[in-house]
């Protein structure tokens, strides 16, 4: 999904363009536009810095500070991941956002049935606490932050972070970490759930209230309106969605009497870049005021900085063709374009090799160095919110708005999203968009360089040099398991986990027992099975 | 012309929960008049095989994004011959890189649909080896 729709009108031989979240656009504006959409630069936009911030979240934006950029990165064993966030790290990464396999992102241990011919493949595998303590050796937990992409197990992720930085030193307090921890977007692209959507709602929940009490500076949560919009959502509908969800983990916690003011400034997001340059733009704009406005307006948050919508915009990998590949490295430059002109904090890109393989070392950098290029050399720092007051813009800004507040309502009517994503409505609607995109994409309606233009075709094939899988990485982590059950305190893992089934039976909060049972070196696979008997596993329901 | 409509099951193998590629695909399956059953997630091989003696399916489709095309597809067809599935046909799609193709076909896959492989190219495809 992402690009727009191109038709000649046969009347006046001018091209309509229709965006993806349906708004038409015009050939000209003028300040017309701006006063027939009621246009107020103190209602619409304010001071960067200021309430809605539609503008930027700081007053001084990239003229005081670059984003952050966070690659993706993780594969192996943790040996290999450690070699590789130390790479990205000496070439300028200030934060790292990590990769782990299959089977941990189930909750499997490498020596599980269901995890063969998977262990490392896509991200790195982790067992233990003895796996953490290997891939971020050497690494300053107190000055880098971590991004962890877990959802299913990522209250047994934070409690490893946690219990990683104890042991090398680190006091809670002064670690940062991400987890995604949005469970129900896996619910519709993605799929890396386990356990029912009321279970996994409560773990969610369980993790946020426990970083409010106990740490401070890590972001429990981070919702994904990416993996929607990579799944057949609309730019409107990603934002939508992605409010929703949030709605539904703010319920969960304020029901255990915790106040929203106290932990939504703790909320980040992930959101997409690709597509159409104008309308991602817009969209940002306008989710940045939305967000901003509901937490004030519904949740009755009032200090600033809680409003702020934070978070990475970036990704864009549904926009990558497989076809000519390197036409990717300028497609991405363009995304990212798009994200620095929304006043993105935090970026990432996808590599131009990635619909074929885990990026190389090669293709990795080449992304930073694209981040690096907006940032350094083109002049995208010069001046915040470079297009405000665009007549464009800013109509497109308040037409965004409009639309994702049409597709909230439209969730709100049918129940809120924890029930619509238990009916499947959202998996069917998305996917069904997804389709009819693809065939128009087939069909050339939607115009794609490299893949359905004219001129495009007979081009020569690309070989992309591809990342290996060693078959070793599966080997050498059932080893080191094996090793690991044989000299850890095993009575004493007994003892973690069975205080870690009671309290999950009981509705106590689960974190501090997981963080008890991370210390005794307990496994992943272990600690999910306890939670796998008593949540059970979710039904997901027919797409059709 | 055939006469019966052809019974394709579309399955997830693993743990990958990639499965827009795997949905759109039974999508357009359908459209193209075929009866198509969709596995779900996270589908054990067991799984996958039980299913399609319980349709009596033609053509198992099985959608791998996460690089483990060939182990996957190697241990199902050594489950096909065990079953005595020999008109059943197995077809592999997702990311597969080009090096891999020939050595699906060598294990017996019937046909490899690597991503951006166009509607009327699976349909054709799959109407070809039924």
């Amino acid at each position: 999904m992402g690009v727009a729709k191109y038709i000649k009108n046969k009347k006046n031989g001018i091209q309509d363009v229709t965006y993806q979240s349906g708004i038409k656009v015009k050939p000209v504006y003028g300040p017309d536009d701006l006063e027939k959409a009621g246009f107020q630069y103190k209602k619409d936009l304010g001071d960067p810095g200021e309430y809605p911030f539609t503008r930027s979240l700081h007053p001084q934006s990239y003229r005081s500070r670059a984003w952050t950029t966070r690659q993706y990165t993780g594969f192996g064993t943790p040996e290999e991941t450690n070699e590789r966030f130390k790479l990205m790290i000496a070439n300028g990464q200030n934060g790292l956002n990590v990769a782990f396999d299959l089977p941990t992102q189930m909750g499997y241990d490498s020596d599980h049935a269901l995890a063969q011919g998977e262990v490392g493949r896509v991200g790195m595998a982790v067992d233990s606490l003895k796996d953490f303590e290997t891939a971020f050796a050497g690494i300053p937990l107190d000055k880098i932050g971590s991004g962890l992409t877990i959802n299913a197990v990522a209250t047994i992720m934070m409690a490893m972070y946690q219990a990683v930085a104890e042991k090398f030193g680190y006091s809670k307090d002064q670690i940062s970490t991400t987890p995604q921890n949005d469970i129900l977007k896996e619910m519709i692209g993605r799929g890396a759930w386990i356990f029912p959507v009321e279970h996994g709602v409560r773990l969610v929940g369980d993790s946020i209230e426990y970083a409010v009490k106990e740490l401070p500076k890590s972001n429990p949560v981070s919702i994904c309106g990416y993996h929607i919009r990579e799944s057949g959502a609309t730019p409107a509908q990603e934002i939508a969605y992605a409010f929703e969800i949030a709605k539904a983990y703010i319920d969960n916690v304020v029901k255990r009497g915790i106040q929203p003011e106290e932990f939504v400034g703790r909320f980040s997001f992930n959101f997409n870049v690709y597509g159409n340059l104008w309308e991602q733009i817009a969209k940002f704009r306008a989710a940045r005021k939305l967000w901003a406005k509901m937490l004030k307006n519904e949740y009755k948050v009032t200090e600033k900085k809680k409003l702020f919508l934070r978070g990475l915009f970036g990704g864009g990998g549904s926009g990558l063709t497989k076809e000519q590949p390197e036409n990717n490295i300028m497609r991405s430059a363009y995304y990212a374009l798009g994200a620095a002109l929304s006043g993105a904090q935090t970026t990432a890109l996808c590599s131009f090799d990635e619909a074929y393989t885990i990026p190389t070392p090669r293709s990795a950098l080449l992304s930073l160095r694209t981040l690096e290029i907006l940032m350094d050399e083109v002049g995208l720092r010069d001046t915040v919110d470079p297009l405000a007051g665009s007549y464009f813009i800013e109509t497109l800004t308040l037409e965004m708005e409009e639309k994702i507040l049409e597709e909230m309502n439209k969730v709100q009517q049918m129940g809120g999203m924890v029930k619509c994503i238990s009916k499947g409505i959202i998996q069917r609607k998305v996917s069904n968009q997804a389709y009819e995109f693809e065939k128009g994409l087939q069909s050339g309606e939607y115009k794609k360089v490299g893949l359905n233009l004219p001129d495009n075709k007979n081009s020569e094939k690309t070989n992309v040099e591809l990342h290996g899988y060693n078959e070793e990485w599966a080997e050498k982590s059932k080893s080191n398991l094996k090793q690991l059950k044989k000299t850890r305190n095993n009575k004493q893992v007994t003892q973690t986990l069975n205080d870690l089934e009671k309290a999950a039976k009981t509705n106590k909060n689960v974190m501090p027992y997981l963080v008890k049972c991370c210390h005794s070196y307990a496994t992943v696979g272990e600690m999910t099975q306890v939670f796998r008997q008593i949540f059970g596993e979710w039904n997901e329901p027919d797409f059709y | 012309m055939k006469t019966k409509k052809i019974k394709i099951l579309i399955a997830k193998p693993g743990l990958d929960g990639h499965d827009k590629g795997a949905k759109i695909v039974a999508l357009a399956l359908r459209d193209a008049g075929m009866e198509v059953i969709y596995s779900g997630l996270h589908q054990t091989l067991e799984q996958i095989i039980e299913t399609a003696i319980k349709e009596s399916v033609n053509v198992i489709g099985l959608s791998i994004m996460s690089g483990a095309h060939l182990p996957i597809s190697e241990k199902l067809i050594s489950m096909m011959k065990k079953q005595k599935l020999n008109n059943v046909y197995l077809t592999v799609g997702g990311v597969i890189p080009n090096q891999d193709i020939p050595k699906l076909k060598e294990m017996g896959v019937a046909k490899v649909f690597p991503g951006g492989t166009s509607f009327d190219d699976i349909v054709k495809g799959i109407n070809e080896i039924v």
